[in-house]
């Protein structure tokens, strides 16, 4: 198949793979951070570590929308959909994200409607096609899928539509990976940088990483290739002594960001004071809201929305897993109480978290599946 | 569903040896080389996963239809608690029922009526019987156009015929406006079984070949795209079909077949792990040896699923010894619905229970059972 085969094809990774291991000091362990769920997901789908030399770990970041939205949002939003005339739509990775009271599927069994979306557009149809009900969509995401979802309201205020609003719960990404940086628990060496969101933000905003905190990023695409590439630029700049900010998907990321994009963003949202993140707690500016100007579009002002603050159970070590202090399989639960059909926390549910992807596809002992490969 | 099942789920899981895992913990633990940890927590997990199933939920939900984990879960705890027997136990039938509540009743290259007829055909013949008479039961909705019912009675009785079967008993029951959607239909069937052999999943042994009679997942993803609320199109039919002349053609030629199962919900990943399973063995599948049409590759992309969990409806998966492969294949392309079959992994002795893919990058993963349901209604 055309514009995919090409980034996996077997014969590439093995000669990057070569030219990766030739670049490893001896005696010297690399960790690279990819920020991204999906480059974790596309790491154990391809099964790309097994490419990867013994010195190199790669360690699983917070860039998982589904991850990071705590147990109280999820509560909040299971509220919204409760109340008479409400049908929620959200993507389908939220569904199955247990709140306190059991997740988005749970609440449909019980008589919500909580209908799955694959765009925010989809919303505005269900909305014109039920003009007695509030349709309200849980719009969860970084920089990726705000732009749609503010596109949506643009369009939702161009039509006139007035029974459509957002419970609004986008993040954004560098205030997450300033907090892992500031962290003491964990020693990087570089980092993966986000493709999709660096589609719409550019690559100019990570220059901090570089300058402040002396580690070399490269933003990168979404096959296997691309990250495997994306390794092997990191290992280039590691060998030199070299941080600086590189962009290997330069097929779809401007180094500016997508102008668009941004300002659709800016007229429709800013900045909130605070926002909770499962696991990694507050974070000041971290998330948007709805501007003032849309106020009838923003379902926390539409309706009380408890806001209660609700524990992640203690037994969870989500955020050690999304900062990429613990591997997926050295969380306590993780396996046994905690599996992607009953998950405890975020990281089991979307295919973009760590604990799933590992979980379902990396489940295994690599050092013993190249000798049965091999044999 | 409340917080108690996380109590619940916590207390039942087993003590580790590296409790308190914050980095403080870590440190003041002495702990095996990393590899070794990582396989204890791989041992805890596999006895986790070899416990008996139990239904968590209070309500049904839509995962419970998905034919994945929560389905097994549902068919192990409930029903064969409750009807406990010898017959039933290894779930490979020669009498069968199904249900058919399939979204849209029609759709390019069938419609809810072959499917009805098609599903228990083949549900009886790859437990190596011939099937015979079919029952057909109908629920039908207030309000449903009669020229549509005709529609869907017509396309039974082509397929009954085409497959050699006869519908002899039935039943119609209409319920209000609203109460069900459109037309739902149940078919049993009874067949002979024509020789002793023993199939089955269970009966799978390292070296044996794994087959598949043709392109995987044309049927799930033509009923996703005829919803319509996609927006993409792609030129693909339902592999709807009755297997029983090939499957007869197969075991005339090797007589010595482990077990065969059709492809339908969950798709031939769930297959896998059902032999992985029933077996306690472990399964290595190729990914490159896999056949899917362009057009379902290409959705699949898009929409982000793994076609090999994408269901079929005319599409066999065979187990037979490793010696026996080449003359299953040819026996199943020299039948018009085995064109394209093919040998897409092998059994082996490691990894028991574990069915693991080389990727077409080259790399291995693990390909699970499927958990949610990203599709529901297709059958």
């Amino acid at each position: 198949m055309r514009f995919v085969d090409e980034f996996r094809d077997a014969d590439k990774a093995h000669a990057l793979a070569a030219k990766i291991a030739a670049l490893c000091e001896p005696g010297r362990q690399y960790k690279l951070m990819e920020v991204c769920g999906g480059h974790t997901h596309t790491i154990y789908k391809h099964g790309l570590e097994d490419y990867l030399p013994e010195s190199i770990t790669l360690v699983h970041g917070p860039g998982c929308p589904v991850c990071v939205i705590p147990m109280g949002r999820v509560d909040d939003a299971i509220h919204l959909a409760s109340q008479p005339g409400v049908i929620m739509t959200s993507f389908g990775d939220m569904m199955r994200v247990p709140g306190s009271g059991g997740s988005f599927f749970d609440a449909n069994a019980e008589g919500t409607h909580i209908r799955m979306v694959y765009s925010p557009l989809d919303s505005l149809k269900i909305a014109r096609q039920n003009p007695d009900k509030q349709v309200v969509f849980m719009a969860i995401g970084f920089e990726t899928t705000a732009p749609s979802t503010a596109m949506t309201m643009l369009r939702a205020a161009a039509e006139g539509l007035t029974n459509f609003s957002v419970f609004c719960n986008h993040v954004t990404i560098i205030p997450a990976i300033k907090a892992i940086l500031d962290s003491p628990d964990l020693r990087l060496d570089g980092f993966i940088g986000p493709g999709h969101v660096s589609t719409v933000i550019g690559c100019r905003p990570y220059e901090f990483i570089a300058r402040d905190y002396g580690k070399p990023v490269v933003v990168a695409g979404f096959e296997p290739l691309d990250i495997l590439q994306s390794i092997y630029m990191l290992m280039v700049q590691l060998s030199e002594s070299r941080a600086e900010v590189e962009n290997q998907y330069s097929r779809v990321v401007p180094w500016d960001g997508n102008l668009v994009a941004l300002k659709a963003i800016g007229e429709t949202m800013e900045l909130r004071p605070y926002f909770e993140w499962r696991g990694l707690g507050f974070i000041s500016h971290s998330a948007l809201q709805v501007r003032q100007k849309y106020a009838a579009m923003d379902a926390e002002r539409l309706f009380q929305v408890p806001g209660v603050r609700v524990a992640d159970p203690k037994a969870c070590q989500c955020g050690e897993v999304l900062k990429g202090v613990l591997k997926p399989w050295e969380c306590k639960v993780f396996g046994t109480a905690c599996t992607p059909e009953t998950p405890i926390g975020t990281c089991m549910v979307s295919p973009e978290g760590a604990c799933a992807a590992y979980y379902n596809f990396g489940r295994m002992n690599r050092n013993r599946v190249a000798e049965v490969a091999q044999s | 569903m409340t917080r108690s099942w996380i109590d619940e789920a916590l207390a039942q899981s087993e003590p580790t040896g590296h409790q308190g895992l914050g980095a403080e913990g870590r440190r003041q633990l002495p702990l095996a080389e990393p590899g070794d940890r990582e396989q204890q927590v791989l041992d805890r997990i596999d006895r986790a996963r070899r416990r008996r199933p139990k239904v968590r939920e209070e309500r049904v939900t839509m995962s419970h239809g998905s034919g994945g984990k929560a389905t097994h879960t549902l068919i192990e705890a409930i029903f064969l608690d409750a009807f406990r027997n010898p017959l039933l136990e290894p779930l490979e039938d020669a009498l069968t029922t199904d249900s058919y509540v399939v979204s849209p009743l029609f759709f390019p290259g069938g419609d809810i009526g072959d499917l009805a007829v098609n599903g228990t055909v083949n549900d009886l013949s790859v437990a190596g019987a011939t099937p015979l008479y079919l029952s057909a039961g109908f629920i039908l909705e207030e309000g449903f156009p009669v020229a549509d019912l005709s529609r869907v009675v017509e396309s039974m009785r082509d397929a009954a015929a085409a497959a050699g079967v006869q519908v002899v008993t039935g039943d119609t029951k209409v319920v209000q406006k609203g109460k069900a959607d459109g037309c739902y239909i149940n078919t049993a069937g009874v067949g002979v079984l024509g020789r002793d052999a023993d199939l089955g999943v269970a009966q799978a042994r390292p070296g044996d070949a794994i087959i598949v009679s043709g392109p995987i997942g044309d049927h799930g993803i033509t009923i996703m795209l005829a919803r319509g609320e996609l927006d993409i199109e792609a030129d693909l039919c339902s592999d709807t079909a009755p297997l029983n002349g090939l499957i007869a053609g197969l075991l005339d030629a090797v007589p010595e077949v482990r077990a065969m199962r059709d492809a339908t919900r969950g798709g031939v990943a769930t297959i896998l792990n059902e032999i992985a399973k029933a077996a306690d063995v472990g399964v290595l599948a190729v990914e490159d040896a896999i056949p899917v049409r362009p057009e379902v590759r290409g959705a699949s992309e898009l929409l982000g699923i793994d076609p090999m969990y994408v269901a079929c409806e005319g599409r066999l998966v065979a187990v037979v010894p490793g010696e026996a492969a080449d003359r299953a294949v040819a026996a199943l392309r020299a039948h018009p619905l085995g064109e394209q079959a093919a040998v897409i992994g092998r059994v082996r002795e490691e990894q028991p229970g574990i069915v693991q893919l080389k990727t077409a990058f080259g790399g291995t993963r693990i390909v699970d059972l499927l958990v949610g349901d990203p599709l529901p209604r297709i059958c």
